[in-house]
């Protein structure tokens, strides 16, 4: 039996006037992957910042790996995000003037010590091996997103978050992109991914509807989750 | 290939990030390496100036002529093994000239007329602001004897006089004229025959005089070295003049210096008042310096403030993400500051050959000096800006489009 990475307990955020999340229960077990979905102004991206230590919650609890991170202050937050979050952003952020590679190792560099072998084989799990020494500016759009995966997977976090990982990549990186994290989910890496995309949802093992700052709808998509590694999304495409 | 980063090496990622920053944004930061380095050109040249312009304009006031004067107590003489003693006390390299004069009463057509032996290459070092009608050396008469006697250039004259230690007779009644003059010449008188090689115009005293070879005139007289008076010209301000007076009463009794203290006292007033101006504009130019870094600091905390927000997300905390950014303060003030030491050096030069028409010394300690001051002004600068790191919250700077 899976243990529990995550626990939301009535957590809500408040805006001024506006609540952007509502009493949101919400529970994770190590190994899931899940996507959260629904329109925009919903509250995605405010949950996701709150379980990615990026923000905190104006009332309830939220258990990252057996710790109340609700309460804890900004430098604490910074040391659990670093030791238990890998992070994807839908614009890469990539640092321009550091090659791929450096890229990589700036994330083991804040973390602990930065060991080029390790982000050499990083890079080669996402297929870079080759373009390890190129600036971002001579990568495509794919390319930069793999290298932010292997950025966000080199201190070997609890959860994988990705905040649209898709939003900016064509249908076929899109399916690189997916394939690389049903491989991780196949490697028991927790993944939470926030989408606009219905079919990058879809093949989510479960998959979270958000609107205005409530969960809507937790589907279990487990029964038409694809177990063959492969062309899911790429087939979906064509 | 890209350099590779051995394992384990955090200070080599740290150095790899904030070179890499420079390197790789270069363009954009060419701004703050110019200011920086124009600020440490205008200052090291101006500090090379400063340090540069006690000894060259003590030289230019060198040229008005001796501000050391030294006597001898009462009416003793100074031997020549006393001023040996005294040009060892001073020391040769601030010495500019030190003439040795003795004074000499001779008759020049049964007028008398005072003949000053000196060390003419001395004496010319001291006065350069003599004007000679002819040339520097023996013998030189006074504007005021060669109108007098109407002489020129080139014309000869005969002086007479008593010897060393001799007293002039009186002449006999029994004998004659050529008699006693013959008596007198064979005994305790001299006379000899000069040719006027230069004629002096001063506006001053030394109008009055004939300038003869010191050694010369104590063949002539019948005598060994004894001066009534020695003038320096040397390399000191008025503080340094008054302490080598001190030194010279308490090593050397035998004489007694005076500084001419018109002259120090001139010197040293031009040299505050460029000193002045010169920290003055240390001050600016460090002031201007500042802004400007400031200012590229502040614009490149904004423009990279993705960046700033990224590393924060990947769990860097506010004070490492700080240290980069001052780390690249640091690197701009070392280039800036190594390229304004060598530039100003180039501008002291050319100010120094310019305005003194004299080269002058690299200082070697103005490299440290130069690029320590601008890290640190870089620095300093930068601390404000890059504290607004503080104020970057990832979750709202890297929210997606």
């Amino acid at each position: 039996m899976s243990s529990k990475i995550l626990e939301l307990n009535k957590v809500s955020k408040i805006y001024g006037n506006l609540k952007a999340l509502a009493d949101i229960n919400l529970s994770v077990n190590a190994g899931d992957w899940l996507s959260i979905m629904g329109p925009s102004g919903s509250g995605k991206t405010t949950m996701i910042n709150i379980i990615g230590c990026m923000d905190t919650p104006s009332t309830g609890s939220v258990i990252l790996d057996g710790v109340d991170i609700s309460k804890e202050n900004a430098a604490n937050l910074t040391r659990i995000r670093r030791d238990k979050i890998g992070l994807i952003f839908q614009q890469f952020h990539l640092i321009s003037y550091l090659t791929a590679v450096e890229n990589v190792m700036v994330a083991q560099y804040y973390h602990s010590m930065p060991d080029e072998s390790e982000a050499l084989e990083a890079l080669s799990k996402v297929g870079l091996a080759d373009r390890a020494n190129h600036l971002p500016a001579q990568l495509s759009g794919g390319e930069q997103q793999r290298v932010c995966i292997a950025r966000a997977l080199i201190n070997s976090p609890q959860i994988l978050l990705g905040d649209e990982p898709t939003g900016n990549l064509d249908e076929e990186n899109e399916g690189i992109v997916v394939d690389i994290f049903r491989r991780l989910h196949d490697e028991g890496v927790t993944i939470i991914i926030v989408t606009h995309d219905p079919e990058v949802g879809d093949v989510a093992q479960r998959k979270i509807i958000l609107e205005h700052g409530r969960v809507i709808d937790d589907i279990d998509q487990s029964a038409t989750f694809c177990k063959t590694d492969g062309q899911a999304l790429k087939l979906k495409a064509k | 290939m890209a350099n590779k980063i051995r394992t384990g090496s955090r200070k080599r990622m740290y150095m790899k990030m904030v070179s890499g920053s420079l390197i790789r944004r270069a363009s954009r930061l060419i701004i703050a390496v110019l200011a920086i380095a124009i600020g440490a050109t205008i200052l090291s040249g101006l500090v090379t100036i400063y340090y540069d312009i006690p000894e060259q304009l003590g030289r230019e006031f060198r040229s008005y002529g001796a501000n050391l004067i030294v006597l001898p107590h009462g009416d003793a003489k100074i031997t020549r093994e006393v001023m040996n003693n005294l040009r060892n006390l001073i020391g040769t390299v601030k010495i500019v000239g030190m003439a040795p004069y003795r004074y000499q009463t001779v008759k020049i057509n049964e007028q008398p007329y005072i003949i000053a032996g000196t060390d003419l290459s001395q004496a010319e070092k001291n006065s350069p602001f003599w004007y000679i009608d002819g040339e520097w050396g023996h013998v030189m008469i006074g504007r005021e004897i060669a109108d007098t006697l109407n002489l020129t250039v080139g014309d000869t004259f005969t002086v007479q006089g008593v010897k060393y230690g001799e007293q002039a007779e009186a002449s006999r009644k029994d004998l004659s004229a050529e008699e006693n003059q013959k008596r007198n010449l064979a005994h305790q008188n001299f006379a000899r025959k000069f040719t006027v090689k230069g004629i002096v115009t001063t506006g001053g005293a030394e109008e009055g005089f004939i300038f003869a070879d010191i050694d010369m005139l104590d063949e002539l007289i019948g005598d060994t070295f004894r001066a009534d008076v020695i003038e320096c010209s040397i390399v000191a301000d008025a503080d340094e003049l008054s302490a080598l007076c001190s030194r010279i009463e308490n090593e050397i009794p035998e004489l007694q210096p005076r500084a001419v203290r018109r002259l120090t006292q001139s010197q040293d007033i031009v040299l505050g008042k460029l000193k002045a101006l010169v920290l003055i504009v240390t001050v600016v130019v460090l002031i201007i310096t500042m802004i400007s870094v400031y200012t590229t600091m502040t614009a490149m905390v904004a423009e990279r403030r993705k960046e700033i927000a990224l590393k924060k997300a990947l769990g860097a905390e506010n004070k490492l993400v700080m240290s980069e950014l001052l780390g690249e303060g640091v690197l701009l003030g070392f280039i800036g500051g190594a390229l304004g030491v060598f530039l100003g050096f180039e501008f002291a030069q050319r100010v120094s050959l310019n305005v003194f028409g004299r080269a002058i010394n690299f200082q070697w300690s103005l490299i440290p000096v130069t690029i320590a001051v601008f890290i640190a002004i870089t620095v300093l600068a930068s601390i404000i800006p890059v504290r607004k790191v503080m104020d970057i919250h990832p979750a709202i700077v890297l929210k997606g489009e």
